[in-house]
């Protein structure tokens, strides 16, 4: 698979442009903070209204991504639904749609922030799930090692010649894999915020979203 | 003809006046549906426009709403209630005048709804408010006459659109309301009768005698300005020099930053000290009234002001302005220079300071332009939809509406006389269902139709957060600006604002000019600038928004025509030299041809094309000469626009801009290109928030860029890929095409110049290209040559941390 190839507690990890992390000797894909149905619970909620979009394009992103590695497994690392209200209220296209994904594969979905009690879908619902030497968990744990989370959508900056680039990212050290967001209408959090920089050691890489996605020592 | 009643004519004889032949004209017409008065500040323009409220309303007045008065100043307002009462209380007649703004109480308000005064005093922002409740009917029953003040300045933006949307609402509740436009400089008048008077009424034109010519020239200075830069700081001591010879001057600039750098300056060179003071919109409301009440009170010599102070407050004795840097656009010229001399029949004493050598060509030109009475100004094109999405959703706070009824009220407005039943019904259906992308969710419909017909809200909780997203003024995100510390006499002193952005990227102890002071950035609190006090330290420089505005195509054809005269006009030494200069490395533009010129800056290969077709041209023509590169491998980084030129930059050199510039080839698919930029997402971001797409103010939240969880990009991006047809998309088109306007004008160049150009390496910056790299709003490309940049970087840092 294209994407960015690394070693990660000695096993071989690709982050794919899209933003989703693969695991090749597993046959494992993990994406995380879908936040499926979020212009829905923002209309509800007397928020923005927002065109329903994001999750029919965040679905059509998945799919490729899971025909193109031919994926076994997929986790869904936490704050999939944008609330449980939300998992319940998406369209019928779309629940099929994301029906027909999970047919033929193992599906984990753990449990969120935004998401923490069963959802309907079927699938495997988990606090965490441990596949050594990975922990595959919503929000980093102090102290944790060989842990994938998500929960930040962690953002980067790059300042090239008068210019500023800013993209998603993943973020990496020996320690911890902190994923980008996968959802389409998720903002996100800069690198140099404190939450982030007390999070990660200082040799930290921050792996921009790109096709190819982009190595950069961690903004901080 | 209404003559004045005998209370009036005793007023008018005790201070040894008679009535202007306008303000005589004004009483004449007091019936008509629409008028619109032109006359020169200082005109008593004012009492013009009110005369016939006064009149009829006479000694002891009925209760009730009567006249109200529209400005697009809340200070004007204020202001105007002084001015008024002053005639009110001498002749004793019992006119209750009250204003309204955003600074109202909320006590203050309710009570005005109960009780309206005579005359209410109010801005376009707060009629829309007044017009969103439900007891609208019975407040403006009875109104008789609008006074629409400063008229020319709404009719520019969608402040206008939307009061004259206001305005037919009103006009359906008080059959027989008048309408009168007060107006100080106009370039077409019946364009600006068309906008006002109720289609299809006629609309009178009463222009005032505009008084004796100003008194205009450029200010020469023993320094040569600089080549570039905008802030005229060289000529300070001749400025002082200035200000010291008068009673008060104003100080114009264009731009806040450029009036603190100014006004900074000023004070460090004040060895007179001279009391001085800084009026712009950035500065917090406190520190703006003290300076007002000191120039009122005439112990200021001097204001370094903006666009603020652009419109009339009627301040004291102001016997010269300078404008500092070119003024871009004749009309408001003429404004600024209007703001001195108040007495009606003597000559506005004004002088101009070009900020720069090029400047030096334009100020010229502009006093040409001035003295010969040629006052620029672009058509507006048909009312924006974004506006009528908004006021159909303030309607429906008021009460249920027919559709019908609501459509043949709002085609009497003159922005939107032409606006299609289907293009209205699409709005409607937009602010009703969300439009087609929206409509499958139930619960996000908006307004519903009864069994009646008429349309109504869904959820009468809905009026708050409309009320609360009222108006069409995009705010860019700014943040307070507060002294720091819990004692001490400045504590937690307001100073005004900064854009986020800019607050964004201060660190503690940078330090950054602020109504002239030097504060030094100490945290950032509750989302607060919290800062202290420094002296002596370079300071960075605050970025504020505000009006930027662009020199006028008119101007520009000016400036060009003067370059190509045989014979250059009577410049200063200094710029006929640079002018000389630019000949000898380069060339001067030449009829019937384009200049391009070619070179290297900070090793990367620059491309200059002088087109002289305005600023949108200008920025179009850079859309598509980058899309043309991109195409051809050429790795553009981005662009930049001014009114007479693009600059370009890129990986690599364009060796042939002939085939850049061909029409044809231009044209294939600058829609798709059109779409993807940066400019086109700054437009849909501002419609999309106008419409309620986007909401800035949520009950009981505080919404800001740094808070929105979503980014307006990433809304069109997801828009376009799977409704393209969306309304949104279809506003957002025309904006651009009307903000980018210029394919008519970028044909009509190459047509003239028939693809002959001028192409030069002059191996360096040139003269003429120089301004262009201090010009903001620049406007990146992204495409393969950002991309493998970024890329070069990020291996770059790396390997610098041992990473790779």
């Amino acid at each position: 698979m294209k994407g960015y190839e690394f070693i990660f507690t000695g096993v071989k990890l690709t982050l794919l442009p899209s933003g989703a992390l693969w695991w090749p000797d597993q046959k494992l894909l993990c994406v995380s903070d879908l936040h499926l149905g979020k212009s829905e619970r923002l209309a509800r909620n007397g928020g923005a209204i927002l065109p329903p979009y994001e999750t029919r394009d965040t679905l059509h992103r998945l799919q490729t991504d899971i025909e193109t590695s031919g994926a076994r497994t997929v986790v869904c690392l936490g704050d999939s639904f944008d609330d449980v209200e939300a998992s319940e209220n998406l369209p019928e296209t779309e629940a099929l749609w994301l029906a027909r994904l999970m047919a033929g594969r193992r599906w984990v979905w753990i449990e969120g922030n935004h998401d923490p009690g069963p959802i309907e879908f079927a699938g495997t619902h988990l606090a965490e799930l441990l596949r050594p030497p990975l922990y595959f968990r919503h929000i980093a744990r102090v102290g944790a090692s060989g842990e994938i989370t998500g929960h930040f959508h962690p953002k980067a900056k790059l300042h090239v010649k008068g210019r500023t680039v800013s993209r998603p990212c993943m973020l990496f050290d020996g320690d911890r894999v902190i994923m980008p967001s996968y959802g389409t209408y998720t903002g996100g959090l800069w690198s140099d915020h404190s939450v982030l920089s007390r999070l990660m050691r200082p040799e930290a890489i921050a792996v921009l979203l790109g096709d190819p996605p982009q190595p950069i020592p961690m903004p901080r | 003809m209404t003559t004045l009643p005998p209370t009036f004519d005793r007023w008018f004889a005790q201070r040894g006046w008679t009535p202007h032949p306008h303000q005589q004209a004004m009483l004449a017409r007091a019936h008509e549906p629409a008028v619109i008065l032109i006359a020169p500040t200082g005109g008593g323009k004012t009492l013009a426009g009110f005369l016939p409220s006064l009149v009829e309303l006479g000694d002891a007045p009925e209760p009730g709403l009567h006249t109200l008065y529209i400005s697009p100043l809340k200070a004007l307002a204020a202001d105007m209630r002084r001015n008024l009462m002053t005639p009110i209380e001498e002749m004793g007649i019992a006119v209750r005048v009250e204003d309204r703004s955003g600074d109202t109480t909320q006590t203050r308000k309710k009570a005005q709804r109960a009780d309206p005064p005579h005359i209410l005093l109010t801005t376009p922002e707060s009629l829309a408010l007044l017009l969103s409740y439900e007891d609208a009917p019975r407040m403006f029953a009875g109104l008789k006459r609008v006074v629409v003040d400063e008229l020319h300045a709404l009719a520019e933006s969608k402040r206008g659109d939307q009061l004259m949307l206001c305005l037919s609402r009103l006009s359906a509740l008080c059959p027989g309301l008048q309408r009168v436009g007060l107006s100080a400089t106009v370039e077409d008048p019946p364009a600006l009768a068309t906008f006002l008077a109720p289609y299809p009424a006629q609309c009178d034109i009463i222009e005032a005698d505009p008084g004796p010519d100003p008194d205009i020239s450029m200010l020469t200075t023993q320094t040569p300005p600089p080549w570039s830069g905008g802030g005229g700081r060289y000529a300070i001591r001749e400025v002082l020099d200035a200000v010291a010879r008068h009673k008060t001057t104003l100080i114009f600039h264009n731009t806040r930053a450029q009036a603190e750098i100014f006004f900074h300056e000023l004070w460090l060179a004040n060895e007179a000290a001279l009391p001085i003071g800084i009026h712009h919109g950035s500065l917090a409301l406190e520190q703006r009234k003290k300076v007002e009440a000191a120039m009122v009170a005439s112990a200021l010599r001097a204001v370094v002001c903006t666009g603020s102070l652009d419109l009339g407050l009627d301040w004291g004795d102001v016997d010269l302005v300078i404008q500092v840097g070119a003024p871009k656009n004749v009309k408001r010229l003429v404004q600024r220079i209007g703001r001195a001399n108040h007495r009606y029949n003597a000559p506005s004493k004004a002088l101009i300071l070009p900020a720069n050598r090029w400047e030096v060509i334009e100020c010229h030109a502009a006093i040409e332009a001035v003295l010969a009475h040629d006052l620029d100004g672009d058509p507006r094109g048909p009312g924006p939809r974004d506006v009528l999405c908004q006021h159909i959703l303030i309607t429906a706070c008021s009460g249920p509406f027919d559709a019908t009824a609501l459509f043949d009220e709002v085609t009497t407005a003159g922005p939107y006389a032409d606006l299609s039943r289907a293009e209205f019904d699409a709005c409607l259906d937009f602010v009703a269902t969300g439009g087609y992308a929206l409509r499958a969710y139930d619960r996000w419909q908006r307004l519903m139709q009864r069994a009646d017909g008429l349309w109504q809200l869904r959820d009468p909780r809905l009026t708050q957060q409309v009320r609360m997203n009222i108006g069409t003024i995009i705010d860019t995100d700014t943040l307070k600006v507060r002294m720091k510390g819990r004692s001490g006499a400045s504590a937690g002193k307001p100073l005004g604002e900064v854009e986020e952005s800019f607050a964004a990227s201060l660190v503690p102890g940078d330090t950054f000019l602020m109504g002239g002071k030097i504060v030094r950035f100490e945290t950032l609190r509750e989302m607060e600038v919290q800062v202290s006090r420094d002296r002596g330290r370079k300071p960075k420089l605050a970025v504020f928004s505000g009006t930027k505005f662009s020199t006028s195509t008119q101007l520009s054809e000016r400036i060009l025509d003067l370059l190509r005269r045989p014979r250059l006009p009577d410049l200063p030494h200094h710029t006929l030299d640079w002018i000389a200069l630019q000949r000898e490395v380069s060339q001067l533009p030449r009829a019937g041809r384009i200049l391009v010129e070619s070179f290297d800056h900070e090793d990367r290969p620059h491309t200059c094309i002088y087109g002289f077709a305005g600023k949108n041209a200008q920025q179009t023509l850079g859309l598509m000469v980058t899309r043309w590169m991109e195409d051809a491998g050429l790795g553009p980084l981005g662009f930049v626009a001014t009114d007479y030129a693009t600059l370009i930059w890129s990986v690599s050199h364009l060796d042939n801009p002939a085939k850049a510039l061909d029409a044809s080839g231009l044209r294939d698919g600058l829609d798709g290109w059109l779409a993807e930029n940066a400019l086109m997402k700054r437009s849909f971001k501002g419609a999309a928030t106008i419409a309620g797409m986007i909401t800035r103010n949520l009950p009981g939240k505080r919404s800001s860029g740094r808070q929105a969880t979503f980014s307006a990009d990433i809304l069109y991006d997801t828009l376009r890929k799977y409704d393209p047809d969306h309304l949104l998309l279809s506003i957002t088109r025309d904006e651009a095409m009307r903000g980018l306007i210029g394919f008519g004008r970028i044909d009509e160049m190459l047509a003239r110049t028939g693809g002959l150009i001028d192409h030069v390496h002059p191996g360096r910056v040139t003269p003429f290209a120089a301004p262009l790299f201090l010009e903001v709003g620049k406007v990146p490309v992204e495409g393969t040559g950002v991309e493998a940049l970024m890329r070069a970087e990020a291996d770059r840092l790396m390997i610098e941390a041992g990473l790779a």
